[in-house]
């Protein structure tokens, strides 16, 4: 109690602060009003970082491929054409071919779905759980929380390798498992953080005050609890679509993933490893291809954590 | 007005080159590519062993004229044009590093924030000798001489046990005392006091500033004193000027300012003080309010513990608090930080359960209340919070916000809500134009009006308001007060003050009762506690309320101007 009213009480220059930093602010927003908003849009274009507007095209093109392969490519992503194996690239055949004669931009471009949909399983099983658990963890608190956080800790302390490749031993091999099994090593991270922001949140006066006004707990959990919790919730599964990525990639190069016919990214960099004296490109394209759409994911959601602050 | 100016400082001057001199100084922040001007032309003189205050509202640019002049401007900042004169030199242009020379020994800053300004993994006696060594002041062992020596001096008991603690096992107003020393410790000419004592309370406040004023007196250092607190001002500075968005309003002796303000702006200000305002407002004095003799609230032995944190012991944070409310009246509880006053709002409002007494609200027992019993009682008291800028959800718009509560109880159409929800809004002073707008586009004083719609959109017969315009402009304040006033007179609504300042209570209050350390010290109507406090606590607190030497004299000068018309 007396930490609450000494925080109640220091607010005061601070609040004095944040007055003086709105006024000034708005009286920014008036003059910038002044000027045409068409020169205001262009600014606004002009502001976006270089880097950032990049990453969006890149995971523009990815889904592209991902959902339309048959615009970027007339060649076929699971059949080879006879004597045209490991081809180096050429008019025909961008990036080459690979030990079947398959061409290569197309085995990528094909690849971009699965690998892109299991991204987005991974990510979707690691967020829809793990922010569950968070929620339910952290507005109940007590006995609940414990028995929640102590299994996330279970979770966090195995290596997410062992603990995916356990898992898809135990499903079965495939990409959709594959993904399931990515997304299991995530919920615990999701867990942790939607936690740590449902604990701050529900001690905000203004989930007090929702409370004070009558509502009941599922209520005020979905109306004010969940949507500010969400916020970071939403960066963080913006950077665990790129690390997602690079997991499934990892256990298709492993063999765990797609089975071989199907075009997949890391069974990709697997394939090519073979061939690696005489045809490089086999196995770099795709590994460049890997790292871009990380990096890219990377750097958007590092964007949302900024507008965010 | 500069020769305002030049007149009133004759009085007071003594001819000497002042130790500081703002000439014609304006700031501006950059914001993107352009530069928004927040202080213009504003010029100041300060002469040796005076205090100087800046008084102005959030956003008058008397922080950032501060900070200019020690060159500590936020990186956006730049100083456009004018002349800044340390002891004749002008430092208005000098580079960081050159300013660093001067910083601690020439000039000195006390800043705002207690806890934020000290380091919390360094002791105390590292900090306060950091600025003698940065200076070179002799020899470590001196200088740990000099540390205990400085601590005493600015009355901290115990200094050699001081100087060995760490920043967090100090109270509130020790830091400030700490961070008073390590400002004084090379006796400059000059402190800058940036809101020293906004953060404390008003007991402790009077004790800082009686420091301040005893070292400059001893030292004859000159003190620029940056408060929004008029009676702070009022009591402490030789010379007021009078900031708003940037612009001097008025300067002039604060004697002269106080009793016949040429500005509407200070005229304003005057008025809406509550420490300087108590002969004006005293609406309650006339006497009790129509009460129909029914108590809304009655407590009777309140009696709240906390668990300690590890240990197994107990700490009793309300100790035997007793009050009645009748119906239709305000009943304030005043205290400092730590006496309980927002532990007993927080169970009468049952938001948790005493360890022990009744508390009756419009005859429910409250203590009884669970489940859907105490969501019911909702309806009929309503707690308004401190801060208006923690207490709405930032992602709802203001409709949503007020329509809430309507949400939780009896199903209501669309229609109906939309209606009560225009109406409120409407009766608390909005614009309709707020509606669809988020709370991070208000001001703090409309923000404060949504959470006050919000309390009242159910219709209860209570509102609890727990310091609830403590931390608004005083003007914003003013005008909240006034609404606070306009709705019990209109609704009839029963209002259970929590508040640390006696000043506003006074002009709000029809009872009180004085919390110190969980006790119940004082209580009665307002008038009586007043005028005749029972225990030396209360006596204390009313002495410290600010703005009281000077009121007398501006009084007495406001009735001699009248009788002389």
């Amino acid at each position: 109690m007396t930490s609450l009213n000494t925080t109640g009480r220091s607010l005061l220059p601070n609040d004095a602060l944040l007055f003086e930093r709105s006024s000034t602010a708005t009286n920014a927003h008036h003059t910038n009003k002044a000027a045409s908003s068409a020169g205001r849009r262009l600014a606004i274009l002009w502001k976006i970082p270089i880097g950032l507007a990049l990453s969006w095209f890149v995971m523009a093109v990815v889904v592209l491929w991902a959902l339309l392969p048959g615009w970027f490519t007339s060649h076929s992503g699971t059949v080879g054409t006879a004597r045209q194996q490991l081809r180096a690239p050429s008019a025909e055949h961008w990036l080459g071919t690979d030990a079947l004669g398959r061409d290569l931009l197309a085995r990528i471009i094909y690849g971009a779905g699965n690998s892109l949909s299991g991204a987005f399983v991974a990510v979707g099983v690691g967020l829809v759980v793990g922010t569950a658990l968070g929620l339910v963890a952290g507005s109940a608190r007590g006995r609940v929380d414990g028995a929640i956080m102590r299994g996330v800790d279970v979770l966090l302390s195995i290596p997410q390798l062992l603990l995916s490749l356990s898992i898809v031993i135990l499903l079965g091999f495939g990409t959709v498992n594959a993904a399931i099994a990515v997304g299991v090593t995530s919920i615990a991270s999701f867990a942790r953080l939607a936690r740590s922001e449902v604990v701050r949140v529900r001690a905000s006066d203004y989930v007090e005050a929702a409370f004070g006004s009558g509502g009941t707990f599922f209520r005020v959990l979905l109306r004010h609890i969940l949507p500010n919790s969400l916020t970071s919730v939403i960066a963080l599964a913006a950077l665990q679509f790129g690390s997602a990525i690079l997991a499934i990639s990892t256990l298709g190069f492993l063999g765990y993933g797609a089975p071989p016919p199907t075009p997949e990214w890391g069974l990709l960099i697997a394939e090519g490893r073979n061939y690696i004296a005489r045809a490089w490109w086999l196995t770099a394209v795709p590994g460049v291809v890997v790292i871009l759409v990380v990096l890219s994911a990377n750097r958007i959601s590092q964007s949302f954590g900024k507008v965010r602050t | 007005m500069s020769t305002v100016v030049g007149a009133s400082l004759k009085g007071i001057g003594t001819g000497a080159v002042p130790v500081l001199e703002i000439r014609d100084l304006a700031v501006s922040y950059r914001s993107g590519d352009e530069f928004q001007r927040v202080v213009h032309n504003v010029s100041l003189q300060l002469r040796p062993g005076e205090v100087v205050a800046l008084v102005g509202e959030s956003g008058s640019g008397k922080t950032t004229t501060a900070q200019a002049v020690i060159g500590l401007l936020a990186e956006n900042g730049r100083v456009d044009s004018g002349a800044i004169r340390l002891n004749g030199t002008d430092i208005g242009r000098w580079s960081q590093k050159r300013l660093d020379s001067i910083r601690g020994s020439k000039i000195s800053l006390i800043p705002q924030d207690p806890t934020g300004s000290l380091n919390p993994v360094k002791t105390i006696g590292a900090q306060v000798a950091e600025v003698l060594e940065i200076h070179r002041q002799g020899s470590r062992r001196q200088i740990e001489a000099q540390v205990i020596d400085l601590l005493a001096r600015v009355g901290l008991s115990e200094p050699e046990l001081r100087a060995r603690q760490y920043p967090h096992e100090l109270s509130g107003g020790m830091r400030q005392r700490v961070l008073i020393a390590i400002a004084v410790a090379l006796r400059p000419s000059l402190i800058i006091a940036d809101e020293p004592t906004s953060a404390l309370d008003v007991t402790v406040q009077k004790r800082i500033l009686d420091l301040i004023d005893g070292l400059r007196k001893e030292y004859g250092t000159a003190v620029l004193l940056v408060t929004h607190d008029l009676g702070v001002a009022a009591d402490r500075a030789n010379h007021l000027v009078v900031l708003k968005g940037g612009r001097v309003q008025e300067q002039g002796p604060t004697a002269e300012v106080l009793a016949s303000p040429r500005s509407e702006y200070t005229r304003k200000l005057l008025a809406d003080a509550p420490s300087l305002a108590k002969a004006r407002h005293v609406r309650r004095a006339a006497g009790p309010r129509p009460g129909t003799g029914e108590h809304a609230i009655v407590v009777e032995n309140l009696v709240q513990d906390f668990r300690l944190d590890g240990g197994r012991g107990t700490f009793r944070a309300v100790d035997g608090v007793s009050f009645n409310v009748p119906r239709g009246t305000t009943h304030a509880i005043v205290g400092e930080s730590g006496s309980g006053k927002t532990t007993t709002a927080r169970s009468v409002v049952g938001f948790q359960r005493p360890t022990s007494g009744r508390i009756l609200v419009d005859g429910i027992d409250v203590t009884s209340l669970r489940g859907d019993g105490l969501r019911q009682f909702r309806r009929k008291i309503q707690l308004v919070y401190q801060n208006p800028f923690a207490s709405l959800d930032p992602l709802q718009t203001i409709f949503q916000i007020v329509e809430e509560p309507l949400l939780n109880f009896d199903p209501m159409p669309k229609e109906e809500r939309v209606r009560k929800v225009h109406a409120i809004l409407e009766r608390v002073g909005l614009p309709q134009s707020v509606i669809g707008r988020r709370p991070r586009a208000l001001s703090g004083g409309q923000r404060q009006r949504v959470a006050i719609a919000r309390a009242l959109v159910l219709g209860p017969q209570v509102l609890v308001l727990d310091e609830a315009v403590s931390a608004l402009d005083v003007t914003v304040q003013a005008r909240i007060l006034e609404l606070l006033d306009e709705l019990q007179q209109e609704l009839g609504l029963t209002y259970l003050f929590i508040s640390h300042d006696l000043a506003v209570v006074r002009q709000i209050s029809d009872t009180v009762s004085v919390l110190h350390s969980g006790r119940q010290v004082d209580s009665g109507s307002v008038e009586d506690v007043f005028l005749h406090p029972g225990s030396p606590y209360t006596r204390e607190l009313i002495g410290a309320i600010p703005g009281q030497r000077s009121l007398a004299h501006a009084c007495a000068s406001t009735h001699f101007i009248g009788a002389a018309q």
